[in-house]
């Protein structure tokens, strides 16, 4: 418990440290990884963290020491050189994109691991902590360290800002953009420079194996929170200071645990919980939203029945039981007495006694639902040469869903008729 | 002919990883026509529009728009790609996407203005999709996202429109708004060249026609180049001696202009 005050309460400049700059690398990575995403790149972004090893092992050995400057140019170096070789490869042999890509990753995180194993091998005195840029050590963050990397994420962040438009566009139509005249390949270039940079950054906190889940994961989950790609850029460096923060605190409770995977294990559930929860994409919304449509066609049926009931009279006031209203349709009870008391709830109907009969709205309600439900009979025998006996079943079903945009639209498309296909009036209210 | 021509093509070679799509093409529109280009599945009509927009390199000749280079004239020239070529489930409105079309006069740097938002809602308005200027544009039918794209490109406010197949797979709602609009901007003096398949409407939407199988099969006025025999030579008989030399020539190394 004391462990968890003293983590929150920052006193301590080294926890300050550490969780500013896991929240500030994990942001930055989540917002260029928007656009790898939307760009449909998310392998490339796999490819760059594994492609950085054999370049922080190479400037160490050319150091000697851990000289985090000279490592984060080294990184930048052979990243680079990956993709590349990945493009040199696509465009000029029969191998594709994606056997590039693996082959290049593959080989050179294989290169990155047996310089790492030389080092360790041949007593570097300062070595110590290199291998934590496998997995990450986000407790290693110290000092200048985090002032560097800091600055390369607000860097990101701000070339991102100031590319924002164009990076929308290329990422929605690539050609479109060459023929406005926008310099395509060079703002291509600029989003792998950023893509190399943002894993950099991560290399000491998560470690090149995961960093590109930290690319990646936040930008997929938060596409499941909105439609807006400034907002899902905001949401998605939300997702990943999170992340950054859930990490390093985990790895202060537990010293023994590594940074980078608690992070990604935090970013994941992100993930889950968006696949599940989130409006409108999510799974669970999608069950509601079924669920909700149901009840509605239940409410809208009962309507419908009180129309029937008082359509040969012309009278649509009349009081009816339980039992009478039900006579006309087969329904689960229980659904049925729901459905009634939701539309009483909605001032569609009213209760007098053991009785129920429409309120003025619930007129209105009862004859658009019947409209809707004719117009399109009519629209099926016209439109779609069905024959009149066979348009019920349709019609019944699409009754249900059409706005009253599509409803305008049948008005028109139909001429305003009076009848529909069995002779029945189609009501209308000013 | 003395009126300024719009776009001169001379001897137009363009290949795809060297196996030519388009071989020696030559011809030339004059201003404030709208210009059909007709042809079989794989003539390579959507590759001459992509080629003189410079979205694929040229292999071979030239390409001259107001009787200068691409680069020199952009601002005056719109391209309208074909619907299925991007991701529709992209995060945008459809007022975002014709903001797009803004882009480039806007430049690096800058962000959108009033006179581009109105732009953008004037170009909404002359496609007839200003109510759905908030609409995401995943829930689109096909017709309002070939209108879409269609007021992106009026965005850019241009002399010269490129147009890939506006017409495919919309609903007839549609190709009457469009061909109205079309009819419109050329009455303003506008040059329009669109990728079209539906022969039967040929006659009736296009002044001018290019007939086009790899080679350039006739071009000119619709009434006196789009006859019988011409269409028997665009989509009859294939030229199996042809389509031979280019396989060859697709295994068969050579140069290509500014090769990237």
């Amino acid at each position: 418990m004391q462990a968890i005050i003293d983590f929150f309460s920052f006193s301590d400049p080294n926890i300050r440290y550490v969780v500013l700059g896991s929240m500030l690398l994990a942001a930055s990575s989540a917002i260029v990884g928007v656009f790898i995403v939307l760009k449909k790149k998310a392998l490339i972004g796999d490819a760059v963290s594994h492609s950085v090893l054999p370049g922080i092992c190479a400037a160490f050995l050319f150091a000697g020491n851990k000289n985090i400057p000279l490592m984060i140019v080294g990184a930048f170096i052979s990243g680079w050189l990956a993709i590349i070789i990945i493009d040199f490869i696509t465009h000029n042999s029969k191998i594709k994109k994606d056997a590039a890509i693996s082959i290049i990753l593959t080989v050179f995180f294989g290169l990155g691991v047996v310089m790492l194993t030389y080092i360790q091998h041949n007593g570097y005195a300062s070595q110590s902590g290199l291998e934590s840029f496998i997995f990450g050590n986000a407790a290693a963050l110290i000092g200048n360290d985090v002032i560097v990397f800091s600055i390369i994420a607000i860097i990101l962040v701000i070339t991102v800002i100031i590319f924002f438009k164009e990076f929308e566009l290329t990422a929605f139509d690539e050609p479109y953009a060459k023929t406005l005249g926008l310099p395509v390949s060079r703002l291509e270039l600029l989003l792998t420079t950023l893509t190399v940079l943002a894993v950099v950054t991560g290399i000491t906190a998560v470690g090149v194996v995961l960093m590109a889940a930290m690319l990646i994961t936040p930008a997929a989950a938060a596409r499941f929170w909105s439609d807006n790609i400034k907002k899902i850029v905001i949401i998605s460096a939300c997702f990943g200071a999170f992340s950054g923060l859930a990490g390093a605190f985990i790895s202060y409770m537990a010293p023994a645990m590594p940074t980078g995977p608690w992070m990604v294990v935090a970013s994941s559930c992100i993930a889950f919980f968006s696949f599940f929860f989130a409006p409108k994409r999510g799974s669970v919304f999608l069950w509601w939203h079924k669920r909700q449509h149901i009840k509605i066609t239940d409410e809208e049926n009962i309507l419908k029945i009180f129309y029937q009931i008082g359509e040969p009279s012309g009278y649509f006031e009349g009081e009816y039981s339980v039992s009478k209203l039900m006579e006309k349709r087969t329904v689960n009870q229980d659904r049925f007495k729901l459905a009634l008391k939701r539309l009483k709830s909605k001032d569609l109907i009213k209760r007098v006694g053991e009785n129920w009969h429409l309120t003025k709205n619930g007129m209105k309600e009862s004859a658009r639902i019947v409209r809707l439900h004719r117009l399109w009979e009519l629209y099926l025998t016209k439109y779609m040469q069905m024959p009149a006996h066979k348009v019920h079943e349709n019609a019944e079903m699409i009754e249900h869903i059409l706005t009253p945009e599509l409803e305008k639209e049948l008005e028109v498309q139909l001429g305003f008729p009076d009848r529909d296909p069995h002779e029945s009036i189609i009501p209308r209210f000013k | 002919m003395n009126e300024s021509s719009v776009l001169k093509v001379n001897s137009l070679t363009v290949g795809y990883t060297r196996k030519p799509v388009l071989w020696g093409i030559d011809f030339e529109i004059p201003q404030g026509k709208i210009v059909g280009i007709v042809g079989p599945n794989g003539a390579g009509k959507s590759t001459l529009l992509k080629s003189v927009m410079g979205v694929i390199p040229i292999t071979n000749g030239s390409v001259k728009i107001f009787d200068q280079s691409l680069d020199e004239v952009r601002k005056r020239v719109s391209y309208v790609p074909q619907r299925e070529s991007v991701d529709w489930d992209f995060p945008a409105s459809v007022f975002d996407v014709v903001m797009m079309g803004r882009y480039g006069r806007l430049g690096l740097l800058n962000r959108p203005r009033k006179v581009d938002k109105e732009v953008v809602l004037d170009c909404l308005e002359k496609v007839g999709m200003a109510d759905f200027a908030k609409r995401q544009i995943s829930q689109l039918s096909g017709g309002q996202q070939q209108r879409v794209f269609i007021a992106r490109a009026l965005a850019q406010q241009a002399d010269f429109y490129l147009l890939d197949e506006p017409f495919a797979g919309v609903d007839a709602a549609t190709e009457e708004t469009i061909i109205q609009l079309l009819r419109k901007m050329s009455e303003e003096n506008k040059t329009l060249i669109v990728v079209h398949h539906d022969l039967q409407s040929v006659k009736k939407y296009f002044d001018w026609i290019i007939m086009l199988n790899v080679n350039l099969v006739a071009y000119g006025p619709t009434e006196t180049t789009f006859t019988e025999e011409n269409i028997e030579k665009t989509y009859g008989g294939k030229l199996t001696l042809l389509s031979d030399v280019r396989n060859i020539l697709a295994n068969t190394p050579y140069p290509t202009k500014g090769n990237k």
